[in-house]
């Protein structure tokens, strides 16, 4: 059982993300999380201001169990099945994040400088976390999918939308991480 | 009981991407620097079995749960709405450290903070919803 608490190396991982789309697309469903910020959009009724809402949300309700699924999946992973080994980052990544200030790297899933609760009294850090998430939504929206719709489920299906959607994805990230975390940090 | 089974991959997938540490901001961070194979391997593996899995079902006509042929809709052509899009979930991807998928197995593993990554979210599609019409796709 000690593999299972361990983390998992990518040549289990990877395959098994594609299990999760092997079986949505058998159950006649696709992969795709970020439509899931539509349907919460719509249930809040975002449909009386702008027609983009205005759909069948309830054929979605499947999908917002996969959400559901996905929060109990990590509770369960990270309260049952962790050792809380230390992430085996490379050195690299470590180096560089010292450099801009960062510390006890790799120790939680998320740097405890953005995340941790107590930042949230700081304008600043909101302001990051609040950005970030509105880029992500409004992005994903603009480009008609996110990781799973297009780089997993997308580039599978062999799409040329979504290819060009991951390369976006990659010229957005590589913007963030070498050009502006470097001012924020 | 219909919707059971699409609880059980959930609690499939939110197991999966904190074990994989995919939903890792430092993992994002370490493939953006291209100083790790690691996040390359996990989305190559997981693009190569699904390109072998969907090229099955077409050519042995594999048929769904309901019966029906598996065929996934194509994605409407374009390039500005995929590039521009892509960009701006880009930077958020890289901020954040968390795309739609990932932020609620993060809120799963107790990281409070990310019920404002979410909330922002959703404010960001609908901001989408409202600008769609006047947006370039």
């Amino acid at each position: 059982m000690n593999w299972l608490l361990q983390p998992w190396p990518w040549y289990i991982s990877g395959p098994l993300i594609a299990t999760v789309l092997i079986l949505l697309v058998y159950f006649g469903k696709t992969f795709g999380m970020s439509s899931n910020l539509r349907t919460l959009c719509a249930i809040g009724g975002a449909d009386r201001y702008a027609s983009f809402f205005k759909f069948d949300w309830k054929a979605q309700r499947w999908n917002l169990t996969v959400v559901l699924g996905a929060i109990l999946g990590g509770f369960l992973a990270s309260h049952y099945l962790s050792d809380g080994s230390v992430m085996a980052l490379s050195p690299a990544t470590i180096s560089d994040l010292e450099s801009l200030g960062f510390s006890n790297i790799g120790e939680a899933l998320l740097p405890a400088e953005l995340f941790a609760a107590e930042n949230l009294g700081s304008l600043k850090k909101l302001g990051l976390l609040i950005g970030g998430g509105f880029l992500v939504g409004f992005g994903t929206r603009y480009a008609g999918g996110c990781t799973s719709g297009h780089a997993i489920t997308g580039l599978s299906n062999l799409q040329i939308p979504s290819l060009i959607a991951v390369i976006g994805f990659f010229i957005g990230g590589l913007l963030m991480t070498h050009f502006i975390l470097p001012l924020l940090f | 009981m219909k919707y059971f089974k699409f609880l059980i991959v959930g609690v499939f997938f939110g197991i999966v991407l904190v074990k994989s540490e995919a939903v890792s901001w430092y993992r994002i961070f370490e493939m953006f620097k291209f100083q790790s194979f690691h996040m390359y391997g996990i989305i190559c593996s997981a693009v190569g079995i699904g390109i072998l899995f969907l090229q099955l079902t077409k050519r042995l006509k594999i048929k769904n749960i309901k019966g029906n042929p598996i065929d996934l809709i194509s994605k409407e052509k374009g390039i500005t709405r995929y590039l521009l899009g892509g960009s701006i979930f880009g930077l958020g991807w890289a901020l954040a450290g968390a795309c739609p998928g990932p932020m609620y197995v993060l809120l799963g593993t107790g990281v409070w903070s990310m019920i404002l990554v979410i909330g922002a979210a959703l404010l960001g599609t609908f901001v989408y919803g409202l600008l769609k019409d006047k947006l370039p796709h």
